[in-house]
């Protein structure tokens, strides 16, 4: 009788399991920060220095675009070729031909994606079985690791580090180890994923550093995965290097861009993978059987944006310079800010973002619902809460394995009107002087 | 080329035999070395040939009469482009909004929907807005199939199910409707209740209809669904509600959501297009509505792939749907002039095919129309025998008619080839001179 029980018990167990909803490769994936952080953003009247997006409006130009394309014939509104709109493949491939070095065949070399995020979907998918390594650098944006996740690869992480604690000002000073770089590659690495100029550091890899990374990619047969969504905006001279344009890499390298970050429109979603044909098929493959095509209208208005950037590339009137001229200011002054309150900024190379060490700040973190959180966790919903500025938590860039090193940085993205700067410098001055 | 390590290692071997290994070894390394690391993932092995690549470009050709890939040739109405161009001129509108849905379109859906539906949807657990129905059906694919499960797939079906099946690790089971003799509408396609139910397994996860059918027009009965209804509760499988051409509904026939079938909300995903709804596939706004318990892994798979949708169009969509959200019910409400318009074009379609001497297959719903092509006894032999009858024709036709139509065994699997070969699909959402062009060329096909 006993038997008979525990057999019915065993079998009913089997059953519930062997009926689970939802399927494996979605485990461990749903949580998400910006889920989380710009719902409290949204809930709490805020200063938004978190989530990454202009809170001013995209070039005059680049709007009349979209209404013109809007107000086009019927076929503006109607599906457009698959892998991307032609006179947007056709002007992006003209125009990155140029930067790259390598002539790119705007049919067979390019993907239009819904975002760069959906460009990085394809890319994992397309290319990293289950086993596969894919290794990460840190600190990294972090859909990188869910995606590798949902593709059933392992990621292999390897920090950058502040060459020295404390006097580590600028992003140049956060660098890989060679050795430690190289120890991570071997013959499972399928790829490898960079992001230049670097979310949230603001890190530019220089030539060398690139070089590095391209060496073992060849030595080892490994695909780069390069996230170069902030490429225009550098300062102080700095100069974003693609490494596909280093010998050797074209043929293992998929370029990711976006519209969103180039023409600050981040709404309209419009993203690219840039690569080999060989490779880039693949790519195609996924997008096909996944969401097949994107937004015609928005694809029109990104290509006539590049086609006059393309005639006014290099010149004052070109948005690649104006754009990353008018952030310049808006870093320094948000780096003088945070400075003049105790906050220690390094200074980004390039992005959109500056992280802070918020190590000599001491503040009463007593909301018992941050408790066991993060202590980076724990000040971000403070600083939400108690004086309405929203940032977002850089432990959230890391690794599971690194995360507890770097709980003391908060990151803010300055590609804001000067006002919100001002009244987030307001906040600061405030706490600070009633500290 | 030869390393020299490799080189003396051959030089060493006196022995031809070992000689030869070592070469064939070597030759052996160099392949894999080459070949391996940058091809495609075991998941979309086979999922590269698409029949719309195949013949969207082809009909790309402007000298030609396109009835093939479902887009409208007429324009979508005025104030839904309106809202697009008001919307892009809103700073705010062109960032980031949330992920699962902009609010203001989720709270649009919610109403329209909790109206259709007769109960309160929440807009925040309950909808899911994706890229297109496309980019639900592969949310819902990815979120809910498991590698090893089955998935029921009822034959004409729209060709992404499949490979989207197969991308998830799983097993299509496919099914066709089936039709006695004199066909004449859509309605006489049926599944075979018998054949249905021994598709069922404990493997079975889920089962994806579409209603109206693409490409038949097919609007399933409330006897049908209650059918499928009953086999997915006693298995416990879930229901993929493809219904897209919900609103393109044929005078004497109603559409019917699965889902509100007793016992099916807690089981289903309805999947609608705004492409389809306003006539603007090019916006790419679909959304997913159903229960929390299972929207949740939808949403869970859209913030591991894109994020969030474009912030104007869905803005635009909101708008849209409130506006006729007053109106339905009305004749001025889009969702059901729309179909009063097409109703005319299908029955023009219908007798332009008719006087031709072709039986046509009226549709009850959607926007497209089957025809079998065997009385205009086209010899094809010429064309070879790597293909089905209808894709051979289909080429000739483009080529030699100048008229673009697909081929319905592209929405089929290879045991039922032979049943659908001898039929193509046409679209009729197109203007009235695109219809005469078409009536043109069938007019003057023996001349």
């Amino acid at each position: 009788m006993t038997v008979c029980l525990l057999i019915k018990l065993a079998v009913i167990l089997v059953l519930i399991m062997s009926r689970q909803l939802h399927a494996r490769r979605i485990e461990g994936v749903d949580k998400n920060i910006w889920v989380e952080f710009t719902q409290l953003a949204a809930d709490y009247q805020v200063v938004n220095l978190g989530q990454g997006f202009p809170d001013f409006s995209p070039p005059s130009y680049i709007q009349e675009a979209f209404c013109k394309a809007v107000n086009g014939g019927c076929s503006m509104h109607q599906y457009t070729r698959a892998f991307g709109h032609p006179p947007l493949v056709t002007i992006l491939a003209k125009f990155f031909s140029k930067v790259v070095g390598h002539d790119i065949d705007a049919f067979e070399d390019i993907l239009v994606t819904v975002g760069a995020y959906q460009a990085l979907f394809c890319t994992f998918q397309a290319l990293v079985n289950e086993g596969d390594e894919v290794i990460i650098i840190e600190p990294f944006f972090d859909c990188y690791q869910p995606m590798v996740k949902m593709a059933g690869g392992k990621a292999v992480y390897v920090p950058l580090r502040p060459v020295s604690r404390g006097k580590a000002l600028t992003s140049a000073d956060w660098v890989l180890s060679s050795e430690e770089l190289a120890s991570k590659f071997n013959s499972r690495t399928k790829a490898i994923v960079i992001n230049t100029p670097n979310n949230p550091l603001g890190k530019v890899y220089k030539r060398e550093e690139l070089q590095l990374i391209a060496d073992l990619c060849i030595k080892h047969d490994v695909v780069c995965i390069s996230d170069e969504v902030y490429e225009w905006l550098t300062y102080d001279g700095a100069k974003h290097v693609k490494i596909a344009s280093l010998p050797g890499m074209w043929e293992r390298t998929v370029t990711i861009g976006s519209g969103g970050k180039t023409f600050s429109a981040t709404g309209w979603k419009v993203g690219w993978a840039i690569g080999a044909g060989h490779i880039l098929k693949h790519l195609k493959t996924v997008h096909q059987n996944s969401v097949y095509h994107c937004a015609t209208a928005a694809q029109e208005a990104v290509a006539v944006g590049f086609q006059r950037e393309y005639e006014h590339f290099g010149t004052p009137e070109s948005y690649f310079l104006q754009l990353p001229e008018r952030l310049q200011h808006k870093r320094e002054k948000l780096a003088a800010c945070l400075e003049s309150v105790g906050l220690q900024p390094v200074l980004p190379e390039g992005g959109y973002f500056m992280i802070a060490d918020i190590s000599s700040v001491k503040v009463d973190l007593n909301d018992p619902s941050t408790q066991g959180e993060p202590y980076d966790y724990r000040f971000v919903k403070w600083l939400i809460k108690e004086k309405g500025l929203a940032t977002i938590p850089v432990s959230a860039f890391y690794s599971p394995e690194h995360s507890k090193d770097f709980e003391n940085y908060i990151r803010f993205c300055f590609v804001k009107e000067d006002s919100t700067l001002s009244s987030a410098e307001a906040i600061l001055r405030n706490w600070s002087n009633g500290k | 080329m030869i390393t020299r390590n490799q080189a003396s290692l051959v030089q060493l071997a006196c022995n031809r035999k070992v000689t030869i290994l070592l070469s064939f070894q070597f030759i052996l390394c160099q392949g894999i070395m080459t070949s391996s690391r940058h091809t495609n993932s075991k998941r979309i092995e086979g999922l590269d040939k698409n029949v719309w690549v195949a013949f969207t470009s082809v009909a790309a050709d402007p000298t030609i009469v396109n009835l093939g890939q479902g887009f409208p040739d007429i324009p979508p109405p005025a104030y839904v482009k309106e809202g697009l161009a008001n919307a892009a001129a809103v700073d705010k509108l062109n960032q980031y909004t949330r992920g699962f849905g902009h609010p203001a379109l989720v709270k649009a859906l919610s109403q329209v929907y909790g109206k259709v539906y007769g109960q309160q949807i929440d807009p925040f657990k309950e909808i899911l807005v994706t890229v297109g129905g496309y980019g639900s059906l592969f949310s819902a694919m990815q979120g809910l199939v498991e590698v090893g499960d089955e998935v029921i797939i009822i034959e004409p079906f729209f060709d992404c199910y499949v490979p989207m099946v197969r991308m998830a690790g799983a097993k299509p089971i496919l099914i066709p409707l089936r039709v006695k003799t004199n066909i004449v509408s859509s309605a006489d396609w049926v599944l075979d209740p018998a054949e249905l139910a021994s598709k069922f397994t404990s493997k079975t996860k889920a089962i994806i209809i579409n209603t109206p059918n693409n490409p038949i027009g097919k609007i399933f009965t409330r006897d049908e669904l209650q059918m499928i209804a009953d086999l997915c509760i006693k298995h416990d499988t879930l229901c993929i509600s493809d219904e897209v051409y919900e609103w393109l509904i044929y005078k004497g026939h109603q559409h019917i959501k699965i889902a509100t079938l007793p016992g099916m909300w807690d089981r289903t995903i309805t999947i609608s297009s705004a492409g389809k709804t306003f006539s603007v596939t090019g916006w790419k706004l679909g959304w997913s509505i159903g229960p929390e318990h299972l929207i949740k892994h939808l949403q869970t798979v859209m913030q591991n792939t894109l994020y969030t949708c474009p912030t104007p169009l869905q803005e635009a969509v909101a708008q849209g749907l409130l506006r006729d959200y007053e109106l339905m019910g009305q004749p001025d409400c889009y969702f059901s002039s729309l179909a009063v318009e097409l109703e005319g074009k299908r029955d023009r379609m219908a007798a332009i095919l008719q006087d031709v001497g072709m039986s046509p297959i009226i549709p009850e719903g959607g926007y497209f129309m089957c025809v079998d092509v065997t009385s205009l006894n086209q010899d094809l032999s010429h064309m070879g025998d790597d293909e089905p009858y209808d894709y051979k024709f289909v080429k000739w036709m483009i080529k030699e008619k100048k008229l673009a139509a697909i081929p319905v065994t592209a929405f089929c699997g290879d045991a039922s080839k032979k049943q659908f070969e001898k039929y193509i699909r046409l679209c009729f959402i197109k203007k009235d001179s695109t219809l005469d062009a078409a009536e043109a060329i069938l007019k003057n096909w023996n001349s």
